[in-house]
């Protein structure tokens, strides 16, 4: 008997169910979507991302988006995903790497990591990443600082609107990714320090015009 | 059968720093868990929703168990079935030969701390790395996990610079400077390694995907970094839908450590897509059976297996505040471990712990998947007293108890055995009224252990009974 089948076997004996036995519907989901309009959805989103020490900036058109990230950066080098919205907005430092190795190189030693992302929630000031070819793992995660520029409409309510929008993330994406803040630690005498691992700055640009 | 706690009181009981940095960790867990809760009206509708879908997801565990197969097969990934560690290190061992794999990074998973993964890697000269900052020092001290989600709790900064002086020659002080000492050797680890190693908070049926919650980034390091993932998960993680998550995300979180959102939620499924750049190129989902189908067979404690290690029992008990998380016997601690352990291992191993316990209730009334845990110690001491029976080892005690019943539902013998208890009783200290010795013939044997540690009031001068009949005259 394979392992596999010894556990099945040992399962469906402590169950007392046979093979093909009947499996009732789980309990019905449970997703509740608040009302928000798009402006409280911002508003929102400011206080739980600023809450966690993220970095917020509200912009009007891609223009300004554009130089709200040449003023985070201010002179610092930065490598980009792919992302088409980062195109939009003019913001130039295109991923060039094909390769895994070398990106990983790049992200390692680069300060800034710039990405769009395809969501993000207001209510608990969190970003939404589905790892891409237009958005990489590695850019929002290396480089000690993050940025991330999403246009506004892009904000849902909460958990609950995703998954709605999204059932089945595994048939859009290998890895859907929630980031909520800097990277943190508190395992030391339950001090808080950011930036253990990931980006222990994290900026968004919210872009509503464009 | 060890009948006594084998708890070691001058380490932990009379270590006043210990103490103390026990009992700070744990209430501010604790405050921060109810300043989360506290914002959430829909809190108990939260729990009641997990508790009925974790309850049927365990009771048709089978189907979907075949069903997390076929998902995760239909994303490119492989799912492997394992018995114990060993199985676990058959799989793992010629994989990483075939590979050419010598570094392995690791993120924080209590299963894998189950089945002592590292040491098993390490005896085959595979380097295997914990990067989940707690855990990296427990790993260079050489020490077990102390709590479930706050793994070196019991240690002070200036301990972790004792060890950090020891391994790197650095001896600062600060947690900030600790915490990127810790960040610079580990980034190395993570760029150079060939296989990552995550655990799993949950699995999900639908998308074949695990799930993996954590604040320092060290598991989406892991997990995207390498060219091979292998998350490793016990087979009572699985949640039947992604839509689920929207649930028992709100819950851990808040429950763990008062976060409405952990700082990283990763959503694995299978390894990277055709077009992508980054992420693995192999994904096996490791699923681990290790004692659980033992607990699954017995339907008045299989709710055990609901546990999403969110470590909040263990805050909220006032018996692991106390002893801390080194005097339980495994690698789970606190009311959730004096429940998994005496299942896992079998009651005989381990039989005072169901005992260890004041069963407040307080493990039961936070549990995020209402785990009626105070329920399963009393049915695991049940089964502790019908052993000793059965064994015969309980004699004494028996006959005890049986004549207290005789005397209970006598009421003139009961009052007649009390007064004259009143009356033999020793004085007791003049000025406190306590009494610190009894005579050898009032105290046998067991009796007199108990009293060891304890001093008794003295009897009062009239009992309840007759106070009351003055009362009523």
């Amino acid at each position: 008997m394979t392992s596999r089948e010894a556990i099945f076997t040992r399962v469906r004996g402590a169950l007392n169910r046979k093979p093909g036995d009947f499996v009732p519907a789980p309990p019905p989901l449970r997703l509740v979507v608040p009302e928000m309009d798009a402006a409280a959805r911002i508003a929102t989103f400011r206080d739980r991302f600023e809450a966690l020490n993220g970095k917020l900036r509200v912009v009007g058109t891609c223009d300004a988006a554009r130089a709200a990230v040449d003023e985070i950066l201010n002179g610092r080098a930065a490598i980009a995903s792919n992302a088409p919205f980062l195109q939009e907005c003019g913001i130039p430092c295109k991923t060039a790497f094909r390769d895994r190795a070398e990106l990983k190189v790049a992200c390692a030693e680069i300060p800034v990591g710039i990405t769009s992302a395809p969501y993000a929630l207001a209510a608990t000031g969190t970003l939404v990443m589905l790892s891409s070819d237009e958005e990489q793992r590695l850019v929002s995660l290396l480089p000690p600082v993050h940025i991330a520029v999403i246009p506004a409409s892009r904000i849902l309510v909460n958990l609950d609107e995703l998954f709605i929008k999204i059932p089945l993330p595994g048939d859009v994406t290998s890895a859907l990714v929630f980031i909520t803040g800097p990277s943190r630690t508190a395992d030391i005498e339950q001090i808080l320090v950011r930036g253990v691992h990931g980006p222990g700055e994290v900026h968004v640009v919210i872009v509503e015009g464009c | 059968m060890a009948t006594f706690y084998p708890i070691q009181i001058d380490s932990t009981v009379g270590n006043p720093p210990l103490q103390k940095a026990i009992y700070t960790a744990t209430g501010r867990l604790m405050d921060m868990r109810s300043a989360a809760v506290s914002m959430v009206p829909e809190f108990e509708e939260l729990r009641t929703q997990a508790s009925a879908v974790k309850k049927h997801t365990i009771e048709h565990l089978d189907y979907y168990l075949e069903q997390v197969e076929r998902n995760v097969e239909a994303h490119g990934g492989k799912v492997v079935f394992a018995q114990d560690a060993t199985e676990v290190a058959d799989f793992i061992l010629p994989l990483a030969k075939q590979k050419g794999a010598k570094l392995f990074v690791k993120s924080k998973s209590m299963t894998t701390e189950e089945i002592h993964l590292n040491s098993r890697l390490e005896e085959h000269n595979l380097e295997a790395v914990e990067t989940d900052l707690g855990e990296y020092i427990l790993q260079l001290a050489d020490e077990r996990p102390y709590h479930i989600i706050a793994p070196a709790l019991h240690y002070t900064r200036y301990d972790v610079a004792r060890i950090f002086e020891q391994k790197f020659g650095r001896g600062e002080t600060e947690p900030a400077d600790q915490a990127m000492i810790a960040r610079g050797v580990l980034r190395q680890k993570f760029l150079d390694a060939d296989i990552g190693i995550t655990g799993a908070n949950f699995v999900v049926a639908d998308s074949g995907a695990v799930v993996v919650v954590e604040n320092e980034g060290n598991a989406r390091l892991t997990h995207s970094a390498p060219k091979i993932h292998i998350a490793i998960a016990g087979i009572e993680k699985i949640i039947p839908r992604a839509q689920d998550l929207a649930v028992f995300l709100a819950l851990l979180g808040r429950s763990a450590t008062g976060q409405p959102m952990s700082v990283y939620t990763s959503f694995v499924s299978g390894p990277k897509r055709p077009a992508e750049i980054d992420g693995p190129d192999e994904f096996y989902l490791i699923l681990l059976d290790n004692g659980r189908t033992k607990v699954l067979a017995d339907e008045g404690k299989r709710e055990s297996l609901n546990c999403i290690r969110c470590g909040a029992c263990l805050n909220h008990c006032p018996v692991y505040r106390k002893i801390g998380g080194h005097n339980y016997p495994w690698v789970y601690s606190g009311p959730i471990g004096a429940i998994l352990t005496p299942q896992f291992h079998g009651i005989e191993q381990d039989p005072w712990l169901p005992f260890a316990s004041s069963l407040c209730g307080a493990c039961g009334e936070v549990c995020p998947v209402k785990i009626d845990i105070p329920r399963i110690l009393i049915e695991l001491r049940k089964d502790v007293i019908e052993l000793k029976t059965a064994a015969g080892t309980n004699q004494l005690e028996r006959m005890v108890f049986r004549m207290w019943a005789w005397a209970m539902k006598r009421p003139k013998a009961y009052e007649m055995l009390s007064k004259a208890a009143a009356m033999g009783a020793p004085r007791g200290d003049e000025k406190t009224g306590w009494i610190k010795h009894l005579p050898g013939f009032l105290a046998p044997g067991p009796v007199a252990g108990w009293l060891r540690e304890r001093d008794l009031p003295r009897p009062a001068a009239k009992s309840f009974r007759e106070l009351w009949k003055e009362r009523k005259k």
